[in-house]
């Protein structure tokens, strides 16, 4: 789908459910269909990586980039480093009983 | 048969949902005309045994107000929950958690260290905090336990029923208490006010922004507030596009952007995500570098997008402590 219509809303149903990164790939700036999609995700994107830090949500955990569909050797190296990263990290610790969740 | 019987119990709040019953005004009378109370410890002397001396289910309702953060309001809670045909969260912070559920950004040991230690007017060269158990010459004293996590009254008793705001205004209790009394009730689980987003109703809805508008984020007291104009439209962050209608806008009336006590609307699963998601698209800017500086400018995103949902959103906590 288009990044300009990923609902932050997603981005946190990822992580609630158990994700310990979310990467977001989109079209490059100036190539976007709708015109302004891909920049309504950066912008979105900024202010939600900025509000996951408040909730102990590392950075390196929530990553937007820009990946045409000719772009195979960059897809490969971005999924590759966003996963070298989260290893790292390690788990995104989600205490279930704590916070009381089904 | 006797008049209903009603409970009105608070947790973690600040006594203004009681005032909003008195607020009622001259309606108070017919309330208490129709129905019996049987426990209301703000303003009646009860104890918990007469509720635990009732019947299970005896109680026709109960409007419990408040967050739940200690053992003790669960215990209420739950025995209020056993007793009673229905269960109201009355209110922002049963509803959704309300301002004491910003504590979910820190934890039990934070608030403890700084209420008891490193606040700057405190005196405590003993080191000495709050223990569950203490052990004194005639016994032992007992204190509720405080938890890490602040939780909405529906994460720890099942609710039938929810009126929301921050305190819910006269005029849905007055349609709530009525139509609990003809037994005119909606289906299980339903919020008392209209589903639809506050800025339906907004009487500033005419310069809402429709695109990319606003290259500077503001707060209140950075700007001279036009009375008329949407808040958005200049630059203030007000929470209505995320946030359900009913409260009768009066903080808007007031020339005060909403904070969003009234929770979303059902088709919102997390209010603060919304309404980013909603400013964020707002923004006149598609240089990154001049995004990060705006987007920057905002002193506190989760703190200001969650100001009452925080214990009822995805994430519920700060989940690093």
């Amino acid at each position: 789908m288009c990044t300009g219509r990923i609902d932050p809303q997603f981005v946190l149903k990822a992580f609630q459910s158990g994700a310990d990164g979310v990467l977001i790939l989109g079209c490059h700036p100036g190539d976007c269909h709708y015109k302004e999609g891909n920049y309504k995700a950066l912008r979105r994107f900024h202010l939600l990586k900025r509000m996951l830090k408040q909730f102990g949500v590392d950075e390196g955990r929530f990553r937007l980039d820009w990946v045409s569909a000719s772009e195979g050797e960059k897809f490969v190296e971005v999924i590759r480093d966003m996963v070298a990263t989260v290893k790292k990290l390690g788990p995104l610790m989600t205490d279930k009983e704590k916070l009381r969740v089904g | 048969m006797g008049k209903p019987k009603v409970a009105f119990y608070w947790c973690a709040s600040c006594g203004g949902c009681e005032e909003a019953v008195v607020d009622l005004a001259e309606d108070i009378l017919k309330v208490v005309e129709a129905v019996e109370f049987v426990f209301w410890p703000v303003a009646m002397d009860f104890k918990v045994k007469d509720v635990e001396s009732l019947g299970d289910g005896e109680i026709a309702v109960s409007f419990i107000n408040g967050a739940i953060r200690t053992g003790e309001q669960e215990h209420m809670a739950k025995l209020l929950r056993k007793k009673s045909g229905l269960v109201v969260a009355f209110g922002a912070c049963a509803h959704i958690g309300g301002t004491p559920g910003l504590a979910n950004f820190v934890n039990r040991k934070k608030i403890f260290d700084w209420v008891y230690f490193n606040a700057p007017s405190n005196d405590n060269p003993g080191k000495i905090i709050p223990q569950e158990k203490t052990k004194v010459e005639v016994g032992e004293l007992t204190l509720p336990e405080f938890y890490d996590t602040v939780y909405t009254l529906d994460q720890v008793i099942d609710v039938d029923y929810y009126l929301p705001g921050c305190a819910p205004p006269p005029d849905l209790i007055m349609k709530a208490v009525e139509a609990i009394l003809s037994g005119n009730l909606p289906e299980k689980g339903s919020v008392l006010a209209p589903d639809k987003a506050l800025c339906d109703t907004c009487k500033r809805k005419t310069t809402k922004p429709e695109r990319a508008s606003i290259k500077e984020i503001r707060r209140v007291h950075e700007v001279m507030l036009d009375p008329e104009r949407c808040f958005l439209d200049q630059g203030i962050i007000c929470l209505g596009p995320a946030t359900r209608d009913g409260c009768g806008e009066r903080c808007i009336n007031a020339n005060m952007p909403c904070r969003g006590c009234f929770g979303s609307t059902s088709r919102i699963e997390d209010q603060g995500a919304k309404f980013l998601s909603a400013l964020a698209s707002i923004i006149d800017m598609n240089e990154e570098e001049e995004i990060k500086r705006i987007i920057d400018s905002i002193v506190d995103p989760a703190g200001i997008f969650y100001f009452y949902s925080l214990p009822a959103s995805m994430l519920r906590r700060r989940l690093d402590i």
